[in-house]
């Protein structure tokens, strides 16, 4: 383990942290945020809803209703911070476990099951959201998200790019070359790693040797490490990041130091790589209670608010378990269908022959 | 009518597909200033900018990768790959991504991307800088695979290809860039998914595609010689194949060789010969025969005579389809 990224429950020196785990607010002479009662109140809502969509889906896996699942619990501060950062204009490419920069960008909930139930590979439409599909291959994106921002660019549009991606992905070279290229061609884009210190069963050192937003100087644009689960600071340091890329100065490395307080999907069994000790320590920075206890404190909800969100948040499983089981499956047609934009013989032929001996167990 | 090289063709129809539509970008490793290794982008840097013809770092799949978002964003990028042999760091992003793209957004994505590609061997070149692997693609569906094999169809083909929304693996015959054909320019081309009858006959029909298109030719002519009647269908397009037009041509003569540069084991050969044999079995009077690399790497330079398919192997092929 790296001498300054500790997994454990002492927060490395360099983090930028606005909200402390006890909810108490700090003060941070580079980044600061002022956010009023409703917007707190807000962030806490989408917070607690975002988990409960993440339960539900998990609970659904479980039950045989999807093949796979990738939780984000223990990182909705660090999706919502910087999903809520993003304007209308900004485009978003994730990985497969955005859950909660989804629901910063209004995709319906249960086309991300749709995904994971096999209905399809994606299902909803990028350019509406400006959120592109999941990208499972880990950090193909990266470059993806490159282009288009050198599109905005050429665009002359008043628009940043950001691209999500884990601790994992920045050993792919996909990642380095997306950093050249961003780099070299100045592109309006954001990195937001989110350094959950495990790919699947390997920790963070088994990856790089340095903190992962030092990185960043290596190829020529600032880095800065985040308290991932402190929803403040996340909003403030991606929103600053943002607005660097619209004005022009090019890209930045958010590294958002936070803990997959789950398995890294539900096939995956974490007892076999860590210690329960370590999961013990972060549950105490979690993301959602922090706020909680700051909204108390300051007493800027009361406990009506905490329990109509509750309530939201059952009704919000109910609906997107329910809508999850509705989703009919795909004709067998779509297999063919839309793999080209123009005609093609040679599917255009096995679409007709296979859909004539499908026909042929009807008679 | 002017005369061009294969070279010049490719960049006068990339040219016109510029002017046609400020969308179309064209991205690679030495493609600007210099104009490409081939020459095949010269002078586009200096009429259309920077901006709209982009020397990119040396990273294949970063060339892909950022041609895909590109394209995402409304563009319309055509990339160089500067040899054969160096396309595989881009492997993954044209085979998981590009391909694939299209179906994964439920067909509300397009990605109009042109990957070129000079290939094929006959150069005189070291390792890499010979191969064909041009199977890789047309095994990845999603993808559209074409060859040109002279300039009248370059100048065409690459227009069509600039302007389909469906991304493209674009195979140019780099030891016949510099052959000349008298080209039209106003005139419009076969359609890209075609295939063409280079040459008709009546006893055997060969299938080439590519650099193997003007070997086939001379062989024919030779074979004429001999009172050998050979037809030859130049494929354009690998994926999809214009299958009647073979089927046609094999149901009349009978006899069939296919003449690839790539290896001859799983090359594109055998899905010609299984497609042939399905369409064609009661017409047949030999089976399909196949002239091709060995499986081996491609050898050393100045083996590579001996590796590659001449008038001489394609001949004795024929010959043997005669045996049976």
């Amino acid at each position: 383990m790296t001498a300054d990224a500790p997994r454990g429950a002492d927060a490395p020196p360099e983090l930028v942290q606005l909200l402390t785990p006890e909810g108490e607010r700090v003060e941070h002479p580079d980044y600061d945020i002022e956010l009023t009662a409703e917007e707190v109140r807000s962030l806490y809502r989408d917070l607690v809803l975002v988990r409960r969509i993440d339960l539900e889906a998990v609970a659904l896996q479980r039950q045989g209703e999807l093949g796979i699942w990738a939780s984000l619990l223990g990182q909705e501060a660090a999706q919502i911070g910087s999903g809520r950062a993003l304007t209308d204009a900004d485009m978003v490419f994730p990985t497969y476990r955005e859950h909660g920069v989804a629901w910063c960008r209004d995709v319906d909930p249960v086309k991300l099951l749709g995904l994971f139930r096999g209905v399809s590979h994606g299902g909803w439409d990028p350019a509406e959201h400006n959120f592109h599909l999941y990208t499972i291959v880990i950090g193909s994106q990266t470059l993806h998200a490159v282009g288009y921002a050198m599109g905005v660019q050429r665009d002359g549009a008043e628009a940043a790019t950001i691209v999500y991606f884990g601790d994992g992905a920045t050993s792919q070279g996909d990642v380095n070359e997306s950093f050249i290229w961003a780099s070299v061609f100045n592109a309006p884009i954001v990195f937001f790693c989110q350094n959950n210190q495990w790919a699947i069963s390997e920790p963070l050192e088994k990856q790089s040797k340095i903190p992962l937003y030092k990185r960043a100087s290596g190829f020529g644009f600032p880095g800065v490490r985040v308290d991932g689960n402190d929803v403040f600071a996340c909003l403030a340091v991606t929103r600053r990041a943002l607005q660097a890329a619209r004005e022009g100065q090019g890209p930045t490395l958010i590294e958002a130091f936070t803990y997959r307080m789950g398995a890294h999907t539900t096939s995956d069994d974490p007892t076999r790589y860590r210690l329960a000790d370590e999961l013990e320590a972060w549950k105490l920075k979690d993301p959602i209670e922090r706020v909680k206890a700051y909204l108390f404190k300051n007493q800027l909800a009361d406990q009506e608010f905490f329990d109509k969100i509750e309530a939201e948040a059952d009704a919000l499983g109910k609906d997107v378990r329910s809508r999850c089981l509705a989703l009919p499956d795909p004709s067998p047609r779509a297999i063919f269908d839309r793999v080209y934009a123009g005609a093609h013989s040679l599917l255009d032929e096995e679409r007709e022959q296979y859909l004539t001996y499908l026909a042929g167990f009807e008679r | 009518m002017t005369t061009l090289t294969l070279a010049k063709a490719l960049n006068e129809g990339l040219r016109r597909s510029m002017e046609d539509d400020p969308k179309v970008l064209v991205m690679g490793e030495d493609v600007g200033k210099l104009g490409g290794v081939f020459r095949v982008t010269d002078g586009l840097q200096k009429d259309f900018g920077e901006d709209r013809v982009i020397d990119t770092p040396l990273a294949e799949s970063g060339i892909i990768g950022t041609a895909i978002g590109l394209a995402l964003r409304g563009y319309r990028p055509v990339c160089e790959i500067q040899f054969d042999g160096f396309v595989f760091p881009a492997a993954d992003q044209i085979i998981t991504q590009l391909a694939k793209m299209r179906l994964r957004s439920l067909g509300m994505l397009k990605l109009p991307v042109v990957v070129r590609i000079p290939c094929g061997g006959g150069i005189g070149a070291v390792e890499h800088h010979s191969e064909s692997p041009e199977v890789y693609f047309t095994h990845t569906a999603g993808l559209r695979v074409v060859a040109c094999s002279n300039p009248v169809d370059a100048y065409t083909m690459i227009q069509d290809a600039v302007r389909c929304d469906d991304p493209i693996i674009f195979f140019e015959p780099k030891r016949r860039y510099w052959d000349k054909a008298d080209v039209d320019l106003a005139a419009p081309g076969l359609p890209l998914d075609r295939a063409r009858t280079v040459r008709q006959g009546s006893d055997v029909t060969l299938l080439a595609y590519g650099p193997m298109v003007k070997t086939c030719l001379e062989a024919a002519a030779a074979a004429e010689e001999d009172g050998r009647d050979i037809e030859v269908i130049d494929l354009r397009s690998l994926n999809p194949l214009d299958v009647d037009v073979l089927t046609e041509s094999v149901t009349r003569t009978g006899r069939c060789v296919v003449v690839h540069e790539a290896p001859v084991f799983t090359g594109f050969g055998a899905e010609l010969a299984a497609r042939i044999t399905e369409r064609c079995f009661y017409s047949l009077e030999a089976p399909v025969l196949r002239v091709g690399g060995f499986s081996t790497p491609y050898p050393p330079s100045r083996l590579e005579d001996y590796y590659l398919p001449d008038l001489d192997r394609v001949l004795d092929a024929v010959d043997r389809t005669f045996a049976y």
